[in-house]
């Protein structure tokens, strides 16, 4: 846990924990690399965010030592990372939403005041939108 | 721990915070100025992620707007070139652990030669960055105003310097963060040769560690967005 006493350290060990996060890490590399030349269509993408998630787990676990180091410091990355994924959902709930808002299905603004204060038959509640309430207010 | 500080010299901590030179005042035991300074640097961490994050989702936002463009554009980057870097950033950070490693066991000629190691893959780095960078001046392929490359499929479109930009803003601040990990890097190597590291202060080299492997963990997910996504 604590790295600070040097005699604590088995540094074969650790020297091994690391060749092996590097082989893993290349490893992954070719995979992405070769994943890239095949055409998975939607696919595709998914398979290179899934890798470089993995490469960057095993990098902050190993490299940056939170798999051994006080939890604070895990907590305060993951927390970092909880951070941008609000970010990020957030945005994409945004641009998924925008073929709601085309100029087409936007409705005319509600005008309030088209009939004179006071006229007989205003209706006195205009929920109606108001270039429909306006007619509908004269035939009266 | 609050009312220990000043009977510090009479308690035996056993890790020598009385007697090492580095230790300040208002930490009771150097094992809680490490820790102290690596929340601090975690914390600085977060705040880097959070810019870089900034700009991947800017650029997956524009990515939306002009999927067929940057499909083209990325076609410009050189696949083999980017997992080349890859690699070398990956082994770099490595050679960067097995620096703190030295560092943390007493063997600070050995942890000068593992940083330097790291120092020279941030040169090859740069150096690959550079030839792609020229690459992209001589057809154009520059970002927002300044793009000038002829013969794409959507003439016109705004697309193709959008994707260039974020390429140039997003590289160009990783850039800067190999440029500036590179210099601390040499700077720790120069003080690990003098042997001025030890297993009870080693604080700089696993902190810069730290930074060196954001530097990594940035390009682990720009290469596959730029370089491999279709």
């Amino acid at each position: 846990m604590s790295t600070h006493n040097g005699h604590a350290i088995d540094e074969k060990a650790e020297a091994r924990s690391y060749v092996l996060t590097l082989s893993a890490l290349l490893f992954l590399t070719v995979v992405t690399v070769g994943a890239s030349y095949i055409d998975f269509g939607q696919g595709n993408i998914v398979i290179a965010l899934v890798i470089a998630t993995m490469k960057a787990t095993l990098v902050a676990l190993f490299f940056m030592h939170l798999a051994h180091d006080r939890p604070i410091n895990g907590l305060i990355a993951v927390a970092g990372f909880i951070f941008l994924g609000l970010f990020l959902m957030f945005d994409l709930i945004d641009v998924d939403s925008r073929h709601d808002a085309i100029p087409q299905n936007l409705h005319a603004p509600t005008v309030q005041t088209t009939a004179p204060a006071g006229a007989p038959g205003a209706d006195p509640a205009p929920a109606a939108p108001a270039p429909a309430a306006a007619p509908a207010a004269e035939k009266k | 721990m609050s009312s220990s500080t000043l009977d510090v010299a009479h308690t035996p901590h056993g890790d020598g915070a009385e007697s090492n030179p580095h230790h300040q005042s208002h930490f009771t035991t150097m094992e809680q100025q490490f820790d102290t300074s690596k929340i601090g640097m975690w914390l600085f961490l977060v705040t880097e992620v959070l810019t870089f994050g900034g700009l991947f989702v800017g650029f997956g936002l524009m990515q939306n707007r002009y999927p067929q463009e940057f499909i083209e554009a990325h076609e410009h980057l050189q696949r083999l070139a980017g997992a080349g870097n890859t690699v070398v950033l990956l082994i770099s950070s490595f050679t960067m652990v097995m620096g703190v490693l030295a560092a943390k066991t007493n063997q600070g000629a050995k942890c000068a030669r593992y940083l330097w190691m790291t120092v020279g893959c941030a040169g090859i780095f740069m150096c690959v960055k550079a030839y792609e960078y020229n690459h992209k001046f001589e057809e154009g392929l520059l970002p927002g105003y300044f793009y000038h490359h002829k013969g794409d499929l959507i003439a016109g479109s705004h697309g193709y310097s959008t994707f260039f930009s974020f390429y140039f803003m997003m590289t160009g601040l990783h850039g800067l963060h190999v440029i500036i990990g590179a210099i601390l890097l040499s700077w720790l190597a120069i003080r690990a040769k003098r042997g001025e590291f030890n297993s009870n202060y080693y604080t700089p080299v696993d902190l810069v560690g730290l930074f060196w492997h954001l530097v990594d963990l940035v390009w682990i997910y720009l290469f596959p967005l730029y370089y491999l996504i279709k």
